[in-house]
């Protein structure tokens, strides 16, 4: 019971998605199948691994504008390097994680040492990395192993295996995140910098450090991209800056930081999707699509804020 | 013994005021050694100077006879250097128990083991925390418990030298006095503890040695015991200080009918259907235990609860729907001065001339800011009145020392010209002389016919200020204490529901 209480937030969300999730294979053409069911994992484990890589950020109060443009930049550089023989594959793969890292790092750095905020020098960095992914392939194009694409893309035992490499890292995340010093600190330095150093936390390192894992995330969703598409595109960036915000605040993440879980943004992520996946399944005409897309994202925000109703002074309602 | 910790002419200022001038100290292992001098002494320079906060410009800090240059508190913490804030330390959406484990120094990727949660759960029930859950959120602790949860945080790092600012402000004295136990225990086993309060009865009962501050040097040290209350106090301000309780005016005929009328509130599970009378010109003392409902009472007057039952009435009139904003109009002209002023009193970064014109902006002429009326001028008197200290008006209000954001405001408040006043522990870490000045002040405005009500847990305030003293227990008042009665021993019997001959 106080479980459920102090997780209300989540089973609200969880709800929502089931409920979501009935609707749209309910009027799915082809029903309930494993490739119904692959493509829609798919589809929803790409914008997860973006929300992750928000959710780092946005958990130490900062925000990143470019999630997007590291998504595409890793995704271009995936269409060189992830091909060849197994071991070149295995280091290309690699490669594309330590370039996202790297992003990450660089914007950590220009918001901790540079004092610049997060998100005038996540708008720059993103800019550069957009760019630096139009240089490096002008239009979509590149290979990607065939092999490692079939692997992770299809199903395992009649389950989506994205959807099993989606809970793999959820349950990975959330020890570290809430059982050791390093995963508080990051809630920490979110829900009262000032307190968390005179704790004495090192809060710039691991402020760089979130910044670097949103980045890793980043990475991921572009590698997984390409593993979907088997092709690098640079233009892909500019949707999933903006739906990678709109996943972490509709799973419960505070964009004043130090609130949420990884569960959360993931779920999020898949509730944003289902929605558009229903949009397109849904016969309405497509110039009206947009309206009831958005009237179902509102409802959705709103269910998400249900845990204001308990509020019982009016401070309470503005602290 | 040697020294635990040796400034040597330290010197601090900032932007060109000096905060520290001069300043040498010894500070020896298994002594409480306390602090005391008005806000803007140095005591929280000189706290966040060996917590590793700040840097000083010039002079040296040894710690057992070696120079050491803190670059962050972590550094202060490795060195045995643990500090307790006033409210400063703790992550509000994060659990106690988390907020104790996190920055202990321990491994940060291991997982934290059961063992250490089951040490702080220890700490914490030494310190009188026993009935605070581990997995609630700070943010849904009372203030009272909160600094519970600082204290033991601080304990729980195992410190060489434990500094308290202002550790126990928000406690009532029964709270108190289990927290002095548990120092006490630590100072027998060798800790170094600097103590700042501004509650002379804390410093008589815990500190071993007293340091006295002013304007940023270091008068004078001295064991404790050695000097009275007001010698002490004439060194902190300079002056002989008459009297820090000013005469109490006598109390309006019973014949006058109460202002404010409070029948039967109630606020499940906290207030459990109180009563209350206030007169022009009375003031009236909420005491008890912490969390008994005082505050509840004073949040439901002033329409921040939803759903009460019972009424309120003012002259006759019984108030409906009431919000804050409704409050503070002319009609029915109520005030409130919260418990927290950083938070829910000021607007720290915003100017203290904003924040003097907050409460009064929807009485601009249609609404614009810059229109002057007649609370303009008003706050100008009051200013004047209060003896405000600052720089300029256009300085933010976190500039000022903790008196003077709470002179800001009481200004704010008294310039709509109210005429029931209600106080939440309005002297809470103010230093004697502003005390006094408060004091005074409240004085004076129930000589002129305010209605006041005050909740404090300094139970000395209530007994030489109030007229009359209603005792919460359990969301109740229990007892009514007025004139002779009103004594220490027959409130602390009060607040704890028994009678006098048993406590």
């Amino acid at each position: 019971m106080i479980w459920l209480r102090r997780h209300a937030r989540l089973a609200i969300s969880v709800v929502l998605l089931a409920v979501l999730f009935a609707l749209y294979i309910a009027i799915h053409p082809r029903g309930m199948s494993v490739y119904v069911m692959t493509i829609w994992s798919n589809q929803g484990a790409l914008l997860a691994l973006a929300a992750l890589a928000q959710f780092f950020v946005v958990l130490v109060r900062g925000i990143d504008l470019s999630v997007g443009p590291v998504v595409a930049l890793t995704n271009v550089a995936a269409s060189y390097l992830v091909s060849g023989s197994g071991l070149q594959v295995a280091f290309g793969a690699l490669a594309v994680l330590v370039v996202g890292a790297a992003c990450g790092f660089a914007n950590g750095a220009a918001v901790v040492y540079g004092r610049v905020p997060p998100i005038v020098a996540t708008l720059a960095s993103g800019s550069i990395y957009s760019g630096l992914a139009l240089l490096l392939r002008p239009t979509p194009g590149g290979t990607i192993d065939d092999a490692v694409s079939d692997a992770v893309t299809y199903d395992l035992f009649k389950v989506p295996t994205s959807l099993i490499l989606i809970v793999l890292v959820v349950l990975l995340l959330a020890i570290p995140l809430r059982r050791t010093r390093f995963g508080l600190s990051l809630y920490a330095i979110g829900s009262a910098r000032d307190a968390a150093v005179m704790t004495g936390i090192r809060v710039p390192a691991v402020t760089l450090a979130s910044y670097a894992i949103g980045g890793f995330f980043a990475a991921l969703a572009g590698l997984y991209i390409s593993m979907v598409t088997l092709t690098g595109d640079p233009n892909i960036g500019p949707a999933y800056t903006l739906n990678s915000i709109a996943a972490v605040v509709i799973g419960g993440v505070a964009l004043s930081g130090g609130v949420g879980s990884p569960l959360g943004a993931v779920l999020g992520a898949f509730t944003l999707k289902t929605i558009s996946a229903l949009m397109f399944f849904s016969g309405l005409p497509p110039l009206a699509q947009p309206f009831f897309e958005g009237a179902i994202l509102a409802i959705a925000i709103v269910l998400g804020a249900l845990g204001m109703l308990r509020v019982r002074s009016r401070l309470e309602r503005f602290a | 013994m040697a020294p635990l910790i040796e400034l040597t002419a330290v010197s601090k200022s900032y932007g060109g005021v000096p905060a520290l001038t001069d300043v040498s100290l010894t500070v020896e292992p298994g002594a409480v050694h306390a602090i005391l001098g008005e806000n803007g002494a140095g005591k929280s320079t000189l706290m966040k100077l060996l917590a590793g906060v700040i840097a000083p410009e010039t002079g040296t800090i040894a710690i057992d006879g070696q120079v050491q240059r803190f670059a962050t508190p972590r550094d202060a913490a490795r060195c045995g250097i643990v500090c307790m804030f006033q409210e400063l330390s703790l992550m509000p959406h994060l659990s106690v128990g988390d907020n104790m484990l996190i920055g202990d120094g321990g491994a940060a990727l291991a997982l934290i083991r059961r063992g250490s949660r089951r040490a702080a759960r220890a700490v914490l029930d030494r310190v009188g925390g026993q009935h605070i859950a581990m997995a609630t959120r700070i943010a849904d602790l009372p203030l009272a418990d909160r600094q519970l949860v600082e204290i033991a945080k601080a304990i729980g790092r195992k410190p060489r030298l434990l500094i308290l600012d202002e550790a126990t402000s928000a406690l009532t004295a029964e709270r108190v006095e289990t927290v002095f136990a548990v120092i006490r225990a630590l100072r027998d086993a060798g800790c170094a503890v600097l103590f700042i309060s501004h509650r002379m009865y804390e410093i008589d009962a815990v500190a071993d040695r007293i340091s006295i501050f002013r304007n940023g040097r270091h008068i004078e040290t001295f064991a404790a015991g050695t000097r009275s209350h007001d010698a002490m106090i004439s060194l902190m301000i300079g002056q002989s200080l008459k009297e820090l309780f000013p005469p109490r005016r006598d109390p309006p005929p019973v014949s006058t009918p109460p202002i404010l009328s409070v029948r039967d509130l109630r606020w499940a599970p906290h207030l459990n259907g109180v009563d209350l009378d206030v007169r022009p010109g009375e003031i009236v003392g909420l005491g008890g235990l912490d969390g008994q409902g005082q505050q509840h009472l004073m949040h439901a007057i002033f329409g921040i609860l939803r759903r009460t039952s019972g009424t309120v009435t003012l002259e006759g009139k019984t108030l409906t729907d009431l919000t804050p904003g409704r409050a503070k109009t002319r009609r029915i002209g109520l005030a409130l001065v919260p418990e927290d002023r950083k938070t829910e009193g000021l607007i720290l970064d915003m100017t203290i001339a904003d924040n003097l014109r907050l409460a009064g902006l929807s009485r601009k002429p249609f609404g614009l800011a810059n229109a002057t009326d007649a609370t303009d001028a008003a706050i100008a008197k009051l200013i004047e009145r209060l003896g405000l200290t600052y720089g300029r008006l256009s300085d933010p209000v976190k500039t000022l020392s903790g008196g003077n954001q709470q002179k800001v405001v009481l200004a704010k408040w008294l310039a709509l010209g109210p005429r029931c006043l209600l106080l939440m522990d309005p002297t809470r870490g103010i230093d004697v002389k502003t005390k006094a000045q408060i004091y005074r002040l409240l004085q004076d405005l129930a000589g002129e016919g305010l209605a006041i009500v005050l909740q404090s847990t300094d139970y000395e305030e209530l007994i030489h200020l109030c007229h009359r003293i209603n005792v919460f227990y359990k969301g109740r008042v229990v007892r009514e204490l007025s004139g002779a009665e009103a004594t220490p021993d027959a409130l602390i019997a009060a607040s704890l529901n028994v009678s006098a001959e048993a406590a």
